[in-house]
């Protein structure tokens, strides 16, 4: 399968919209592009837009984590962004809090958030 | 009890898990769950169909819809081959893995569903039957 989610470089930041039912290599591929392209382009943040994600799993939502914690180590901050309220309430029952990572409600906000931490810094 | 509509899936890919979890999208817009209803047992039915995969080798997805006097239910049996379950109860708590996941699988799924049953044995495999009441 060739499938990869694609990457895109705005700004200072990496935006990632997954409208696809991932499987889970396709998941563990996004990881380690997003990886890769953080250092690739010096970016300072990470967007993923989760809107059109109908299901997080523990497996997904570690993907989630693992993306996170790697940008941390790489100085890149991460938002993920559009979580419907059904996957919310799911991912919390199953027992994931997705700690340490940084959420907003959509891209505009989520942008806002990784352009204020840019200017902290 | 009596079942309305069935529908058998083999599961040997990822692919087949991602087909698992559309079908039970399916069936459960059917009996018209509630939205979060619907991606708890979907979320679920993920769950248990990567383990499926991962820990039993691949199997079958047995997806039914029940009806019991006047409720209906979404009824979901995983059925592997593999070596079974030697410890149930450590299996089921969360935080415990033998494989690279989060140990939320099992525990995780039961939470999310209404009736949760699992029936292990090396001979047979481990066979595991969610139901989720409309």
């Amino acid at each position: 399968m060739q499938e990869q989610i694609p990457i895109i470089k705005l700004e200072d930041f990496l935006l990632v919209s997954i409208q696809v039912d991932m499987h889970d290599r396709l998941a563990l591929q996004l990881q380690d592009d997003l990886t890769a392209k953080i250092t690739e382009v010096n970016a300072r943040g990470v967007l993923i837009d989760i809107s059109a994600l109908e299901v997080v799993d523990s497996f997904i939502g570690r993907v989630i984590g693992n993306i996170s914690a790697m940008a941390r180590v790489l100085d890149a901050r991460t938002v993920v962004v559009g979580m419907q309220p059904a996957v919310a309430i799911t991912l919390v029952e199953l027992g994931l809090t997705l700690e340490g990572v940084h959420s907003a409600l959509n891209v505009s906000r989520g942008m806002a958030l990784l352009r204020r931490s840019r200017e902290e810094q | 009890m009596n079942i309305v509509k069935s529908s058998t899936l083999a599961v040997v890919s990822e692919g087949d898990v991602v087909k698992v979890r559309q079908a039970v999208r399916a069936f459960a817009v059917e009996i018209k769950l509630s939205l979060v209803d619907q991606t708890k047992v979907v979320t679920a039915a993920s769950e248990l169909g990567r383990n499926l995969l991962i820990y039993g080798g691949g199997g079958e997805v047995f997806l039914e819809i029940i009806k019991e006097g006047m409720r209906q239910g979404l009824r979901v049996v995983f059925q592997d081959h593999g070596p079974g379950i030697p410890d149930i109860e450590l299996a089921m708590k969360d935080g415990y893995t033998s494989g690279n996941g989060m140990g939320l699988g099992l525990g995780g799924a039961k939470r999310l569903v209404g009736e949760f049953y699992l029936v292990s044995n090396p001979v047979e495999g481990t066979r595991i039957t969610i139901i989720k009441w409309r």
